[in-house]
């Protein structure tokens, strides 16, 4: 088998020691079950830098295999699997960053998304104050388009489509060149069709934060569902909303119907259940770090989860609140103080925590490509 | 006043002890388990392990095909080499049957092939996550159930004698202090950890081996009630050794440490001469063959020499080898006298019988000793090499038991309130012989017939 590379030059620190950490897992093996990343660094013995972000991007953090490794401190190993891919994967986003001028953001992706999302929370309802006429903006405006007599339409479409866009091909830039990056290791055992449905029901059941079945390592050694359960209620909470604008989006051009939508109309309906989610499920999840053995965690990469859950917890926060008070004259700044986080979420969208759901999915496709040449060994016996 | 005593005393901290702490407390027994290791390497040998052997009528989901207990005790008497108590022998395969069950039943999972996990086989069954999952979640069970659980308390003395009460002496970071409980189940391991204690029982060449588990397994208690007139079990100074890198920590290194590969390449002495036959084993019993091996050469150690497409074949090693662009250059650098090198692979080489494209079919003639296998010309430069040594296991020497776990004594019969299973009683039942995944098994099997014994008195 393939001996790793020897350590070069070129190499940045966490490089050096994500493949020092994955080449005596390679050796051990005893975590094999626990996710994909274990299996998928058996496929990758030469732990190339394409290797190394490709492993860290299929790890989910889930922490089992601190617990279960027999090298983490006190040992002289010093083995911590989930803080180094953490580290990789922080380390991943920078290299993938389009434009590279914009790489800068996602090395203090923690303060840069905060004080982006502050910016613009305070930019939009300050510009309202000043264009819209007092009389406009607190008035209790009821009928139909009653959002666009604060601010009209156009102004909201065309900054939502240009930010909006310009982030989704900074994304998909970055994800095109990582794709190509983790495929030269060689033709896969199936093609990108046929491992799609595996992949995706990796994707959307988090199969990877199971801990190979008794669940994620979320506060101690005793190992549970909570994790995953409050990521799905944020993820699906977030395509609810998605659900919701795309819904009100084809009311409103093919039904000539604008918003606000009544209360138990589709699009509103959508967003309810959806903000909600997106609540409970970033509220928990911020609960759940904080109160998360620090051993297994990279603390150098908590402000940049820190800053996403906050940033995506104030935007379906202030959706629920300018549903509930859409009717009362403090609609026009509610309105402004929503639109401004989901602005900040917008353009942040490349540069914080977020991307690391387009570039895990990428990595799921390719480990799905690449499982169905596995065969069952039964060499190793443990201490033999 | 003192304390009222424990019902039962667990002294270990490996698979062994908690399952004897379980299976106790479970029967009604109130249990204080005595860990010696501090909480962060607590878990005795089984930290390292990751598979149990286990004897099946049909297949299921842990195994594909069959494994019949009878199977298995052929297995164990193959092994044991006359050693093994015959009782004691059909007890563990017997009871081996229903471990998986009964550790399922405390929140253990293993690997499932249906998952997709690996690796799987016929006659074992390996733990989700190895063996530091498997504590993980024994602990957490015997917490749960009400066993009292103290770390960094080393058991300094046991007497081999019956009594109401026995009152133990311990020694913690906090001082000494002293354990009572009606009944002790001793679970602290064999003597592996201490080099001179094994070297003393007939093991000369220990002081240059590596251990490759816990260095708490001491074995003071064993070697106290052996001196005591405890009945002995297994051969005195016996071990159980695996080739591993030279340079691994002294303690604790596990699996990883291994060296593989040798048929790959020319391994030597450090008088720079061939020694054994490197294509001669190639079964999963190479590792400890070539542990026996390296063991009996002057100073425990060899070199295992490489060239390029030698490194490419090897499994990946943790360590990167020695490498230089000349054998002369190597030889310098490993400590070899000069020129025996050299002339090693120029005799080798004078010997090569090439086999075509079958790696395995090349071979030697007239060289001694002969290389049967992968004979294939070492061609540099560079040429690598990495330096083994003997990583010990466990010991082939301990305590003899009676079929409840009771310690049995040189003259009159067993003690009523001591009682021993784990590693310390192996070899009552596998010799100095090994197994893969038979001694954690006995581990498990063993500690639970003696906690429940002792529960019940």
């Amino acid at each position: 088998m393939t001996q790793p590379n020897a350590p070069n030059a070129m190499e940045t620190e966490t490089e050096a020691e994500t493949r020092r950490t994955l080449h005596l897992c390679n050796i051990c093996g005893f975590c094999t079950g626990l996710c994909a990343v274990f299996r998928s660094a058996e496929r990758r013995p030469a732990l190339t830098r394409a290797d190394l972000d490709h492993l860290a991007h299929l790890c989910h953090n889930c922490r089992a295999c601190w617990y279960a490794c027999q090298y983490a401190p006190p040992h002289a190993f010093a083995i911590n699997v989930p803080a180094t891919l953490a580290r990789q994967r922080a380390e991943s986003y920078r290299r993938y960053a389009w434009p590279r001028p914009l790489a800068g953001l996602l090395a203090r992706s923690g303060i840069a998304t905060t004080a982006v999302a502050l910016f613009t929370t305070l930019l939009v309802p300050l510009l309202t104050l000043l264009w819209v006429p007092g009389e406009v903006l607190f008035a209790a405006h009821r009928a139909e388009g009653a959002f666009y007599r604060v601010i009209p339409w156009g102004v909201m479409s065309a900054v939502a489509t240009l930010t909006l866009g310009f982030s989704v091909l900074a994304v998909g830039v970055g994800l095109v060149r990582y794709w190509r990056d983790i495929g030269r290791g060689g033709p896969p055992a199936v093609s990108v069709w046929r491992a799609l449905p595996a992949a995706a029901r990796d994707l959307f059941t988090l199969r990877n934060l199971e801990g190979g079945g008794g669940g994620c390592n979320d506060r101690s050694e005793r190992p549970g569902h909570t994790r995953r359960r409050l990521h799905h209620a944020l993820f699906y909470g977030f395509l609810l909303c998605l659900a919701a604008t795309i819904v009100a989006a084809g009311y409103h051009h093919f039904l000539h119907w604008q918003a606000p939508y009544p209360l138990f109309s589709l699009p509103t309906l959508l967003g309810t259940v959806g903000g909600l989610s997106m609540v409970t499920g970033a509220a928990g999840m911020i609960r759940l770090k904080r109160g998360a053995d620090p051993a297994p965690t990279a603390a150098d990469t908590l402000p940049a989860d820190y800053a996403l859950l906050g940033l995506l917890l104030a935007t379906a926060a202030t959706g629920l609140l300018l549903l509930a008070l859409r009717q009362t004259p403090a609609m026009g700044l509610i309105l402004a103080l929503h639109l401004g986080t989901v602005l900040g979420f917008f353009v942040m969208i490349p540069y914080s925590k977020f991307v690391h759901g387009a570039y895990r999915a990428a990595s799921l496709l390719r480990a799905a490509m690449e499982r169905p040449t596995d065969r069952p060994t039964g060499l190793s016996q443990g201490l033999s | 006043m003192p304390p009222e005593p424990y019902d039962v005393l667990v002294i270990g901290g490996g698979l062994a002890a908690l399952c004897a702490a379980l299976a106790a407390r479970e029967a009604g027994a109130s249990v204080l388990l005595a860990e010696r290791a501090p909480k962060a390497l607590r878990g005795g040998n089984a930290r390292h392990s990751r598979n149990l052997r286990i004897a099946h009528d049909a297949p299921s989901p842990l195994f594909p095909g069959k494994y019949a207990v009878e199977e298995f005790i052929h297995d164990l008497e193959t092994a044991h080499q006359g050693h093994g108590d015959p009782e004691l022998v059909r007890l563990l395969a017997r009871g081996s049957a229903e471990l998986p069950g009964w550790l399922q039943a405390r929140g253990v999972r293993f690997q499932l092939p249906e998952r997709g996990a690996l690796p799987w086989s016929r006659k074992t069954a390996f733990f989700l996550g190895g063996g530091r999952t498997l504590m993980n979640t024994l602990y957490a069970a015997a917490a749960d159930r009400g066993v009292e659980i103290r770390y960094d308390t080393h058991v300094t003395h046991l007497h081999l004698e019956d009594a109401r009460v026995h009152t133990v002496p311990t020694r913690g970071p906090e001082g000494d202090a002293v354990l009572r409980a009606r009944r002790v189940v001793c679970c602290s391991g064999g003597y592996q950890a201490d080099r001179r204690a094994l070297a003393a029982a007939g093991c000369p060449g220990a002081r240059h081996y590596i251990n490759r588990g816990s260095p708490h397994v001491t074995g003071d208690l064993l070697l106290q009630l052996l001196d005591q007139g405890a009945a002995p079990a297994g051969v005195p100074g016996s071990c159980h050794r695996v080739a591993v890198h030279a340079c691994s920590p002294p303690e604790d290194g596990g699996i990883v440490t291994r060296v593989d590969g040798m048929p790959w390449g020319l391994v030597v002495d450090v008088h720079g001469r061939r020694f054994r036959d490197e294509g001669e084993e190639i079964t999963p019993r190479r590792y400890s063959a070539w542990g026996r091996w390296v063991s009996d050469l002057p100073g425990a150690r060899a070199h295992l020499i490489l060239d390029d497409a030698g490194l490419q074949r090897a499994p990946p090693s943790l360590y990167a080898p020695v490498t230089a662009n000349t054998l002369e250059d190597l030889g310098r650098r490993l400590g070899l006298p000069p020129g025996a090198l050299e002339r090693t692979v120029q005799r080798y080489h004078a010997a090569r019988v090439d086999g075509g494209d079958d790696p395995l079919a090349h071979h030697t003639t007239g060289l001694t000793p002969p290389k049967s296998r992968c004979a294939l010309p070492l061609e540099g430069p560079p040429f690598h090499a990495w330096t083994l040594a003997p990583g010990v296991t466990f010991t082939g020497h301990g305590l003899a038991v009676d079929p409840r776990g009771r310690i049995r004594r040189r003259h009159g019969p067993p003690c009523g309130t001591l009682y021993a299973a784990g590693m310390i009683m192996s070899p009552a039942v596998l010799g100095p012989g090994y197994v893969a995944g038979a001694a954690l098994t006995l581990c498990a099997v063993s500690g639970r017939i003696a906690g429940e014994a002792a529960a019940r008195g």
